[in-house]
């Protein structure tokens, strides 16, 4: 309802609380978009304490856990087949995204300066590294799949070293031997990476798509028309707590 | 005045002329005013069928030999012979709490009121934005729709309790609620999730943002610092619940094992799911759970506060000590979860230390009873409906309130864990409280919303009705809960030590009958006076805050015309010694004060470079942000 800018200007005499004024010089809009994100930061919150939960439940001693290392699983890229290249992939994933993060910045930067050419195209840039990062999510999860990821079970297990260990200090002998490298992990493994970095991508797909309604707002001058381009900071509000939460997601899952 | 104000202003003094269609003025209404009015019609509704179900389920645990023609009528098959039948006496359970405390408490109750009065109180034309605050509407309205429905599938409505724990949740073959039931209750909480956060977060947005000059934050009457720290709460704990949840789905339907370890289910056999933790349900189920309890309660205290001022026509005692019981209550709401879990082979350290954060919160709770008792004190009562539902509240708040100390000890919740103690406790601290809390803010608002006035000889009687019947309902299930005698029970005939509370359950149910008997006459009076109600003065209860200056008459989108009104004082101005009437309405200016034009609060904030570097910046700031610096 209320216009911030005139609001701003009218009251830029009074306390910040007393009342006529936003005190924080912003639009009810942003206002609502941080206090949607704190919100959405609960959400990932309870998911990252599932998996904390679920993963240090199988942590047998300091040193050794019968989860599955990530490094060994996530080793492949696209059209190296066959070499060890652990978390390579992921890592350009990642950088993907925050590049997309940057770009997303240019474009609030240019609309502060009205400037309409340069808005849209670091929203095309923006848009390009979503659905970049989205692509390379489906790649993954083709090919975790294709090595046998499954939601109700796990085939993924620790690696020969571990197991030695975990028989050296009395445990995990119910473990069934497998192959040459691995054995039985815990069940939840698997499921947990669906779900969370799914919920994740659902994220980034939405985020994908205000960023495409912003885009085509952008082209056909609305916001020229409005004589600010605050949307655009809205939707990088957005698209950076998505950034973030990817690299607390990066982070869990493949770091820890 | 500002220009942004007076072009609003402006604006919406020619909206309102044009002609309305009857879609967008009662359907998918914009206005905050309509909105409320939606939020509490469907509240009631949704109030009436849960304490029906109350009702049913009474019924049966009075008399659990007999057998009643008009069940079988009412319920089919669910009933056969007039008994019913123990699964839906299940789902009936679960169903009644899920209603109460989603639908009609925490919905129909800070749904309605944050929407009236935040816009109205705080002096702005609606909310942030009235088209989200009109989607939280119609999310609400759907899963109340979805609801319904799942009371009505073939196998039953969800029976796992209104908590809904794995693996009885979890597990579609465990009873028969657990299959189609249970997959639309989830369905139903995750709308009631997106309604809730689409409007919480228009409330923050709203009384952050949109203040009317003047009216800073210490002159926000209480009922918009209590719907403020509702809407935190519901804001930071119901993402949890939508986390939970989402596993809860994952179990259900994908064959996942969060929360299944290890169970061997009659007919099928050990199960194949390893490894999950249904305790870790528990954990996040109440996380929000606990907040939840506050959500439906702050409102209720909130409105209290008011209504407790305006009629002992006295300043509430301690304004800011409420403010900081509320905040007290908000913090302490989230750290206290684990006190619902002390048996479920939690580690003990860790129950201790639940169990002192849950005993901290009597403080802010006593702080908040004893400054209602001292406003009373002394006070030039007027003993409104709304008055004697408010202080009714007061008295559930105590007597609920002294139980919870019990039930806090960890050590005393191993003999009244699940038991009818529980029920008692929670039913009069949070249930009896909030809907009495609920009742005051309808007999007081009603005038705002409808212009016109509730009979107030019918509202007595409601009042001393349901008040004594409450207490006849929950206060001897204390002593039942004491003996051991377990909720959620189907009924107790094959056990003979019970068999000494059948007279107490008689005297319960008959009592509860009395008391939906007495809700009766409250919905003849909500909807008659509607209509034929006397139509109402501008300022009916004398009252200082600002949504008795909007006009009565005619219904206004934008809520003023003209400019807005400007705030010069606190909310509780009231029977002050220098003034002939025994009120000062906010938006008086005060003629004798120095500055006429400027509000006397304001002082002029330091300029940042002002503020000397060590002089404490943090406290500076922390005053500015609570609006502090007088």
């Amino acid at each position: 309802m209320a216009n911030h800018t005139t609001t701003e200007a009218s009251f830029e005499n009074q306390p910040t609380w007393s009342g006529g004024r936003s005190p924080f010089n912003v639009s009810y809009g942003k206002l609502m978009m941080w206090i949607f994100l704190l919100s959405d930061a609960f959400t990932f919150s309870s998911l990252l304490v599932q998996y904390g939960t679920q993963r240090f439940s199988n942590v047998v001693t300091p040193i050794t856990t019968k989860w599955p290392d990530p490094a060994s699983i996530f080793n492949h890229f696209p059209g190296m087949h066959g070499f060890h290249l652990p978390l390579l992939f992921v890592s350009v994933m990642t950088f993907i995204l925050i590049l997309s993060s940057v770009t997303m910045v240019l474009a609030v930067e240019a609309g502060h300066r009205n400037s309409k050419k340069e808005v849209s195209k670091f929203m095309i840039y923006t848009i390009f590294g979503g659905l970049a990062f989205l692509g390379c999510q489906a790649w993954e999860w083709y090919t975790f799949i294709g090595e046998g990821a499954r939601l109700d079970g796990n085939t993924f297990g620790i690696t020969k070293q571990g197991y030695d260990h975990l028989h050296s200090v009395g445990f995990g002998s119910h473990f069934e031997w497998l192959d040459g490298d691995r054995t039985f992990g815990p069940v939840p493994f698997a499921a947990l990476f669906f779900i969370v970095t799914g919920f994740h991508g659902f994220h980034v797909f939405s985020g994908v798509v205000i960023n495409v309604v912003v885009y085509i707002m952008t082209v056909r001058g609305v916001f020229e028309r409005r004589g600010h381009y605050e949307m655009i900071e809205k939707a990088g509000l957005y698209w950076h707590f998505v950034d973030l939460v990817w690299v607390f997601v990066f982070t869990f899952f493949y770091l820890i | 005045m500002s220009t942004s104000a007076s072009h609003a202003a402006d604006h919406h003094g020619h909206d309102h002329h044009h002609q309305e269609s009857f879609i967008s003025k009662y359907v998918f209404s914009m206005d905050h005013k309509m909105i409320s009015k939606q939020f509490l019609i469907t509240g009631i509704i949704m109030g009436v069928i849960g304490m029906g179900m109350s009702l049913l389920f009474r019924l049966q645990l009075a008399w659990p030999d007999e057998q009643f023609g008009i069940l079988e009528m009412l319920l089919g098959k669910w009933a056969v012979d007039g008994k019913l039948d123990p699964n839906f006496y299940m789902g009936l359970v679960t169903s009644h709490g899920t209603i109460m405390v989603f639908y009609v408490l925490t919905a129909g109750l800070s749904g309605t009121f944050s929407n009236l009065l935040i816009p109205l109180q705080i002096g702005a034309r609606d909310m942030a934005s009235p088209f989200m605050n009109m989607l939280s509407y119609w999310f609400f309205f759907l899963s109340s729709v979805v609801l319904l429905v799942s009371v009505g599938v073939e196998t039953g409505p969800a029976s796992a309790g209104w908590t809904v724990y794995p693996p009885l949740s979890a597990l579609e073959k465990a009873m028969p609620g657990s299959g189609l039931g249970m997959t639309l209750w989830l369905v139903a909480i995750a709308l009631f999730i997106i309604s809730a956060l689409l409007g919480g977060m228009n409330y923050i947005a709203t009384v952050l943002n949109q203040r009317t000059k003047g009216m800073s934050m210490n002159r926000m009457p209480l009922t918009i610092w209590a719907f403020l720290f509702t809407a935190v709460l519901g804001l930071l704990s119901f993402p949890v619940l939508l986390g939970a949840s989402l596993f809860l789905i994952f179990d259900r339907s994908f064959g996942t094992s969060f929360y299944l370890s290890d169970i061997y289910l009659e007919g099928i056999g050990a199960l194949e799911n390893v490894g999950g933790s249904p305790v870790l349900y528990q954990h996040l189920f109440w996380f929000l759970g606990h907040p939840e309890v506050y959500i439906i309660l702050m409102p209720a205290l909130g409105i209290t506060s008011e209504v407790i001022s305006t009629n002992a026509r006295k300043p509430i005692f301690g304004y800011t000590a409420m403010i900081i019981s509320l905040m007290g209550i908000s913090i302490l709401s989230f750290i206290v979860w684990g006190h619902h879990m002390f048996i479920t082979g939690m580690n003990p350290f860790l129950g201790s230390v639940f169990m002192i954060l849950t005993l901290i919160i009597a403080v802010p709770s006593a702080v908040k009873a004893f400054n209602y008792l001292t406003t009373l004190w002394r006070g030039n009562l007027r003993f409104t409906p709304a008055m004697l539902f408010s202080i009714g509240l007061v008295s559930f708040f105590i007597s609920g309130g002294l139980t919870g100390i019990y039930l806090g000890n960890a050590a005393m919740d191993i003999q009244l864990h699940d038991s009818y103690f529980v029920v008692a406790h929670f039913h009069l601290v949070m249930g009896s409280a909030a809907i009495f809390g609920m009742f005051a803010g309808i007999y007081h608002w009603f005038p705002r919303m409808y212009g016109r006035m509730m009979n107030n000889t019918l509202g007595y009687f409601h009042f001393w009705l349901t008040f004594i019947s409450a207490y006849l309902v929950f206060f001897p299930m204390h002593f039942m809960g004491l003996a051991g005698v377990p909720r959620r029970y189907y009924q107790f005939t094959l056990m003979e030590d019970f068999s000494v509370w059948a007279d107490v359950n008689k005297l319960i149910t008959v009592s509860a009958i009395v008391g939906g008997f007495a809700q009766l006459l409250f919905l003849y009076n909500f909807f008659v006076s509607i209509f034929r109600g006397k139509k109402a003065d501008q300022n009916p209860w004398l009252s200082n805050t600002l949504e008795w200056t909007s006009p009565m008459d005619v219904r206004l989108h934008g809520n003023w015309p003209g400019e807005l009104p400007t705030v010069y004082r606190g909310p509780h101005e009231y029977s002050r010694p220098d003034r002939e009437l025994d009120y000062f309405p906010q938006n008086e200016p005060d003629e004798t004060a120095p500055e006429v034009f400027e509000p006397a609060v304001v002082t002029e904030a330091p300029k940042a470079e002002e503020v000397p570097a060590e002089n404490s910046v943090f406290f500076a700031a922390i005053k500015r942000v609570f609006g502090l610096s007088r």
